[in-house]
């Protein structure tokens, strides 16, 4: 175990590198200046000369470079070129939002993919099984902005149970909290939830053609004893890994679905960064957006291990 | 596994159902409280809410870029904090400079020394009162005379500002330039005060409470106001930034906004009767710009062939659902006293002569022309689509090249390359802001446009003035650039602002300007 768990932590080091490299390279050879884009076009030249001073962008490329990294091992992300703030407090603003709306949506996908997907299954060729089959295809083809703005209109503006945007951080109100996550979550969920009933339907069936269902069968075991006890635990492998991507897909930015709600996570924040080319906060957020992925995939391998024992070895 | 689903879904309604339950009170705690999430129906407003408390919501769809107004340039940011802060001068809804913080003001005979008087009851939102020093501080920090270096190039000109009295200024410049009273709606902010970039202080009718990085900026009635006559009937003002439309006007029919300063003609009919609008030219120019280093763009034949083959109003119809005037030069007619009406007109359609002019010019078969469109908004590329399928009725084959914002910013608007490319400028108060983009030398003059008789007319303006001699200037200016066909001016789109019912008396000015203090309430 140590010794995976030290390989696990030189990968990781060595990819931190190369993508931290690759951003910062990548980015800087974009065109636009980051004063003239934060300034637009009504900025005269003068003003973009004062800015480009104040952020130290007449520095040569490696020096900026060697001064951001230097600062992220010491925990600092510099100072964003927009908002002339720390890195790490607009990162520490922004995290709870993109967190909470990863988790909720990871709930609802779980709560109800899962369930959805043993029933489909179990029932595969039943009508009610094809129709929900379809269901899950129009799921993976909408795309979520749409979902999104159907949600707001439903059950924000027509019934009136939820705000149509923004977020309410949980220290402020528990309630208002899950209100102002709960229909961007779903919005995200009903496409993944979509998919997990996909992959958990074929995987269950796959497995069901296994040696070990029909010896079960021959022993007599009953078909909830046969799925539950012995299928699922299989058939749950390639999910998780899918859940595992999913997780780190909706926490490293649900780009569209923040803008719609008007949440200010980390998908929002990487589309702002973006357009007004503020490198020390794209950098720092695709930085921690790999991380994200990269401790996914090392929770996801760990969780194999612990679902099927074979994997140990 | 039955149970599994019933214990699933169970959840999930137990959750839609106890949200439900608990919104009455969560509204009245949000609505002091957070951000976008602002609950409070405007319908549901009650009677014995009266004006003087009354909460606006306004959907904006960009951030702040700086909340110092010495260091912003965002037209949005402005539009906002132009509620915060007050200048010397002011503009009305013709675009005339009115009396604000200084309520008089002289020229010296040799035009170069301003004498500004200010009013003596005008204080900042820190309590103190507005005087003389605050101005020479504020306006010699935007002239750079203290760091021999200027903010802005519009303030390169001030050799000199200094206080004559407690109440009296005196800001001198080092050559004639017409333009400079307009720049003295500049914000005045306290002396000494540096903490404008967290929490701004000015003497405008709103003070700043406070701003949530990308979610809003939260305004409050300054009932000490100097002109008692314009204190705002409004007691607070919340900008939410809503980058989303159509969030913007869900929002809205949900009740949680009450302004949409800027929204299209689909969001309007999407609202139908619980709104009203007022719109008017904003004071813009839509321009197809034309590379005068790019061949065959260098031949005045061709750009003016070029402008008789587009209908603009085939564009205004269709890509603005005409809501927007023709313009023939760059120069919109929300500005009366400069506008040059003798332009109008000057290239119709005529697909036969631009043919005619095209063979003269030596391309009879036509060319190929790649026009670079900025992709952030719907208005340029399919804007740039219809002008594609108008051109190809003289064989002039346009590659549109979509780019995004901040590339073009860097490839167009700095570099100056391409062919040819669309782009909307805001308006400004003085026309000099507005024509200097073509003068030779200026180095935003992304066409490269050069014609000594433009450049002369321009500097004339700007050593001038006699206001109406001035306006002349400008007016040649305008014919010059039409007569040129410097470019394809294309077209000022109107600004359509949509308020819920029971709100009123907003204003348009011909640049972007959200004046707060004009809103009233019916209710």
């Amino acid at each position: 175990m140590a010794t995976l768990l030290l390989k696990k932590l030189l990968s990781f080091c060595t990819t931190i590198f190369i993508v931290s490299l690759l951003i910062f390279f990548m980015f800087n050879i974009l065109p636009g200046s980051p004063a003239q884009a934060i300034l637009g076009i009504d900025a005269d030249e003068q003003q973009i000369k004062i800015l480009e001073e104040q952020l130290g962008l007449n520095q040569p490329l490696y020096v900026q470079y060697f001064d951001w990294i230097k600062g992220v091992f010491q925990g600092d992300f510099g100072e964003s070129y927009k908002y002339r703030q720390p890195v790490t407090d607009i990162l520490q603003d922004r995290m709870p939002v993109s967190f909470s709306l990863a988790m909720f949506s990871l709930m609802l996908t779980v709560l109800i993919g899962i369930p959805l997907g043993i029933f489909i299954a179990k029932e595969d060729g039943k009508l009610h099984s094809v129709a929900l089959s379809i269901l899950t295809q129009i799921g993976i083809s909408t795309p979520s902005f749409w979902i999104g703005f159907i949600l707001i209109w439903l059950f924000a503006v027509q019934l009136g149970l939820f705000p149509t945007h923004g977020y309410v951080p949980w220290s402020e109100s528990f309630w208002g909290a899950v209100k102002s996550l709960f229909l961007p979550s779903l919005a995200i969920a009903i496409g993944n939830i979509a998919i997990v009933i996909r992959y958990l339907k074929n995987s269950v069936l796959d497995q069901a053609k296994q040696d070990y269902v029909r010896t079960a069968k021959v022993k007599g075991l009953s078909s909830n004893e046969i799925v539950y006890g012995h299928v699922l635990r299989n058939a749950l492998l390639p999910v998780l890994t899918i859940l595992g991507l999913i997780t780190a897909d909706t926490l490293g930015g649900s780009i569209i679905i923040e803008n719609v709600f008007a949440l200010q996570g980390l998908g929002s924040l990487l589309t702002t960064s973006i357009d007004s080319r503020d490198f020390p906060l794209i950098q720092s957020l695709i930085l921690i957006i790999s991380l994200i992925v990269i401790v996914m995939n090392f929770i996801v391998d760990l969780m194999y291990q612990v679902i099927d024992p074979r994997i140990r070895g | 596994m039955k149970k599994i689903l019933q214990m699933s879904f169970l959840a999930l309604l137990f959750v839609i159902v106890l949200s439900a339950c608990n919104s009455a009170p969560e509204e009245s705690t949000n609505s002091s409280n957070t951000s976008g999430n602002t609950n409070e129906s405007a319908n549901s407003k009650s009677a014995e809410e009266s004006a003087e408390d009354a909460v606006v919501r306004i959907a904006m769809s960009s951030e702040l870029d700086s909340l110092d107004p010495h260091q912003s340039s965002g037209t949005d940011t402005g539009s906002m904090m132009n509620n915060v802060f007050d200048g010397l001068l002011d503009t009305n809804e013709a675009g005339e400079l009115v009396p604000n913080i200084a309520k008089e003001y002289e020229v010296s005979e040799d035009n170069l020394t301003y004498t500004f008087k200010l009013v003596e009851n005008a204080i900042f939102h820190n309590g103190e009162p507005v005087t003389a020093k605050d101005v020479v501080y504020s306006y010699s920090k935007l002239a750079g005379l203290d760091t021999g270096e200027p903010l802005s190039d519009k303030w390169a000109m001030v050799e000199k500002v200094e206080a004559l009295g407690d109440y009296e200024v005196a800001i001198t410049l080092d050559k004639i330039d017409s333009g400079f009273l307009a720049r003295t709606i500049s914000p005045i902010i306290p002396e000494g005060y540096t903490d404008q970039a967290t929490h701004p202080i000015g003497a405008g009718p709103f003070k700043f409470v406070e701003y949530k990085i990308g979610q809003e900026l939260v305004l409050e009635r300054f009932d000490e106001y100097y002109m008692e006559d314009k204190v705002p009937e409004v007691k607070e003002a919340r900008f939410v930034i809503l980058p989303d439309e159509e969030t913007a006007i869900l929002a809205m029919q949900s009740g949680e906004i009450d302004i949409i300063p800027a929204i299209s003609e689909q969001g309007v009919m999407q609202l139908g009767d619980k709104i009203t609008t007022i719109s008017g030219p904003q004071n813009m120019s839509v321009i197809l710009g034309l590379n005068h280093q790019v061949e065959p763009l260098n031949d005045v034949k061709v750009r003016q062939a070029i402008n008789m083959a587009i209908d603009k109003q085939q564009i205004i119809d269709t890509v603005f659902q005409g809501n927007a005037t023709r313009i023939d030069s760059n120069f919109s007619p929300a500005m009366p006293v400069y506008y040059e009406d003798s332009v109008e007109g000057y290239y119709d359609l005529d697909i036969a002569g631009a043919k005619e002019l095209l063979a003269e010019a030596g391309y009879p078969e036509g060319f190929d022309l790649t026009l670079t469109a900025p992709s952030h908004r719907a208005m340029y590329t399919d804007t740039a689509q219809m002008i594609a399928e108008q051109l190809k009725q003289i064989n002039v084959n346009v590659i549109i090249e979509p780019i995004e914002w901040s590339t073009w910013l860097d490839r167009v608007y700095t570099q100056f390359d391409h062919e040819s490319t669309l782009i909307g400028f805001t308006g400004k108060i003085d026309p000099y802001d507005i024509l200097i983009r073509f003068v030779d030398g200026y180095s935003r003059n992304f066409i490269h446009y050069n014609n000594p008789a433009y450049n002369q007319a321009i500097e004339n303006a700007t050593l001038e003035v006699d206001e109406t001699k001035r306006a002349d200037y400008y007016k040649e200016a305008q014919r010059i650039l039409t007569e040129d066909a410097a470019s394809v001016f294309l077209l000022d789109p109107d600004r359509v602002t949509a308020m819920r019912k029971g709100l009123s008396g907003l204003k348009l000015y011909p640049m972007q300007k959200f004046n707060l203090e004009d809103l009233t309430i019916d209710e």
